[in-house]
């Protein structure tokens, strides 16, 4: 550390030069400069771009203009299914425009959030118990599941892809003469199943590590005490695993209503799988301004959502691995 | 080092005569465990299977592979399908390595600070790390698409390493600083005492205990990097596209045409074999880092 007194070999420590505070701030002040940079820049000028109109032609006179502010008509645009139409006048969207496809992204955002992280809180939790207890051949259990999280997103996608075609291996396995891919909820259950796939080994890795500061002597009581399994995986693990549990649900929920790689390659731009992300994507091909202004609105969706989630079920992320840091 | 709580069973088999209510109950785990191993494992072996099958064949059936050809390498490599498989792999190495590097020289400090030193303000600027962490990737698309544009940096590399800090740094400062509060601090004291000046210390003692550390959270940052697709999709040109991307517009979206499956899935094989092997290498040091951590990629 090139900031730090010149050595002395006296064992006698020097006062600081700053303030610890100051010397702290000192060190994490290059990843907040960073954090600032490559995500205050981008948000700032996202919520700026936000209230001004998209260039295009106007309609009124036929001419190119270059945009100029649009108030919040990019955020009614979206939420009130707004549009302008060839007089200038504010109508609804018509069918097939971005605006009237918003509500539906949403829905279909939210229904994937919901069934994929009860899922994998579910099935990882049952993963959890099964990797918790001591057998043979344990540890290779744990790097297999490592396996579906290492793959990137767009393989898995590709992957699963080919696994849902028509001829494909899900058809054969069980009979079906599905067109997973292509007609709405099989889609839908596509996404699903390759996401569950693919984070269910997360979130069961999040939960063992919950389970594992459990204190053992708390289970050798309630055996005393003469409780069941099941009385003791209620009135026990479930309550004490509760903040782990919590937390990687957090975790999981913030990072499912941002899905996009999976939806994106998997089905392409079939509107039944169509998440926020995706339309926003798509929307920025056409209008920069417009997209930021739904950008901002996924921002403030999620953050309402990782709010709710802190404050009412109070899975605090920051504190409980403080605190699981400290149990250690 | 407490490396591993995980090594630790959940519930410690209390000691008795082996009964038949046992046999059972392991029956029952190894038959979970066959289970979890399954959900692992078959479709990456699915994967594997169709990349060496014979492309005529590729929607066989059969659980091992049959018409064993390498043919979907060669295809997967081909550049005269308007695909250039070998470079965006080139491009992969370049931008994950690139992310890397700058996230790891920004992180440690800041890691070593918040797992180090008490001081005011502590919890503002972890929440502020994890906030960032947790921001969704596609509010930065729009406006960086356009500032980059503005910049002249459309397809050139640097498009896509500094978007990917947004998300790689914060999950490195908190692997980083969960895996430095473990480390065995009295020792860098202990040195001290014993007359090494504190920069000493900190090289000979510190640094080869947090060698390890630092390795890992390389390790998870450089996958994290690799497995960006939405950002490196809008920014990437042809010369410039990391594997993701590569792979996810293979074969075109050429309507009613079945995609190059075979060649696909060897390419896919290819990018996810040197991540297998990492895995299965730094088991132990991955799913703590992951845990520790609690940010997913």
């Amino acid at each position: 550390m090139k900031s730090q007194a010149p050595q002395s070999n006296s064992p006698k420590r020097r006062g600081p030069v700053l303030g610890l505070t100051a010397r702290a701030w000192l060190f994490v002040a290059p990843v907040l400069l960073a954090l600032v940079v490559v995500v205050g820049y981008p948000v700032v000028r996202a919520v700026i771009m936000s209230f001004q109109k998209d260039a295009g032609i106007d309609k009124s006179t036929g001419m190119f203009v270059e945009g100029g502010s649009a108030g919040f008509g990019n955020y009614t645009h979206w939420l009130l299914q707004q549009c302008t139409n060839s007089l200038g006048e504010t109508v609804s969207c018509p069918t097939g425009n971005g605006g009237s496809e918003f509500w539906a992204a949403v829905g279909v955002t939210f229904f994937f959030a919901v069934v994929t992280v009860s899922l994998e809180a579910t099935i990882g939790l049952g993963m959890a118990m099964i990797m918790g207890k001591t057998f043979k051949g344990r540890a290779l259990l744990r790097a297999a599941v490592l396996i579906p999280w290492a793959i990137p997103t767009a393989v898995t996608a590709r992957l699963w892809e080919f696994m849902f075609q028509y001829d494909g291996v899900v058809n054969r396995v069980f009979g079906t003469h599905i067109v997973w891919t292509v007609e709405g909820w099989p889609a839908r259950f596509a996404v699903i199943i390759a996401d569950v796939w693919k984070t269910t080994p997360f979130m069961a890795l999040l939960i063992l590590a919950g389970l594992q500061v459990i204190p053992e002597d708390v289970y050798e009581a309630a055996k005393v005490d003469g409780a069941s399994a099941w009385q003791r995986f209620w009135n026990i693990t479930m309550p004490l695993l509760k903040p782990a549990l919590l937390v990687a649900v957090l975790f999981r929920t913030m990072d499912a209503l941002r899905l996009y790689d999976l939806p994106a390659i998997m089905t392409q731009d079939l509107g039944a799988t169509r998440t926020i992300s995706t339309l926003v994507v798509q929307q920025s091909r056409s209008g920069a301004n417009s997209a930021s202004a739904l950008s901002i609105i996924t921002f403030l969706l999620i953050f309402a959502v990782a709010f709710v989630l802190v404050k009412g079920l109070g899975a605090n992320a920051v504190r409980t691995q403080e605190a699981q840091r400290e149990a250690h | 080092m407490s490396t591993d709580v995980l090594d630790q069973p959940v519930n410690k088999p209390v000691r008795q005569p082996v009964s038949w209510g046992r046999r059972l109950t392991s029956g029952r785990v190894y038959l979970g465990a066959l289970i979890v191993l399954i959900w692992g494992l078959a479709p990456f072996y699915w994967m594997v299977v169709t990349a060496l099958r014979d492309p005529a064949y590729i929607f066989d059936n059969t659980p091992w592979p049959t018409h064993i050809t390498f043919d979907n390498f060669r295809t997967a490599f081909d550049t005269n399908r308007g695909t250039d498989f070998g470079r965006a792999l080139g491009n992969s190495v370049i931008i994950g390595a690139a992310t890397t590097a700058i996230a790891l020289l920004l992180g440690v400090m800041a890691a070593y600070a918040l797992a180090r030193l008490t001081f005011r303000g502590k919890y503002l600027v972890s929440g502020l790390i994890l906030s960032a962490s947790m921001f969704p990737v596609v509010v930065l698309a729009t406006p960086l698409f356009q500032l980059f544009t503005d910049l002249g940096w459309y397809g050139h590399y640097q498009a896509m390493i500094i978007p990917n800090i947004s998300f790689v740094l914060p999950m490195t400062v908190y692997i980083l600083s969960s895996f430095f509060s473990e480390l065995p601090w009295e020792l860098e004291e202990a040195a001290r005492i014993d007359g090494a000046s504190r920069f000493q210390a900190f090289r000979l003692i510190m640094l080869p205990l947090a060698a390890p550390a630092v390795f890992t959270t390389a390790i998870l940052a450089f996958i994290a990097a690799v497995n960006e697709f939405l950002l490196s999709n809008l920014l990437s040109s042809d010369a410039t596209a990391p594997v993701t991307v590569a792979i996810a517009h293979f074969g075109g979206n050429n309507g009613s045409k079945v995609p190059p499956y075979g060649a696909i899935m060897a390419a896919g094989t290819i990018v996810t074999i040197p991540l297998v092997i990492m895995v299965l290498l730094f088991q132990r040091r991955i799913i703590s880092g992951l845990t520790a951590g609690g940010v997913k990629s």
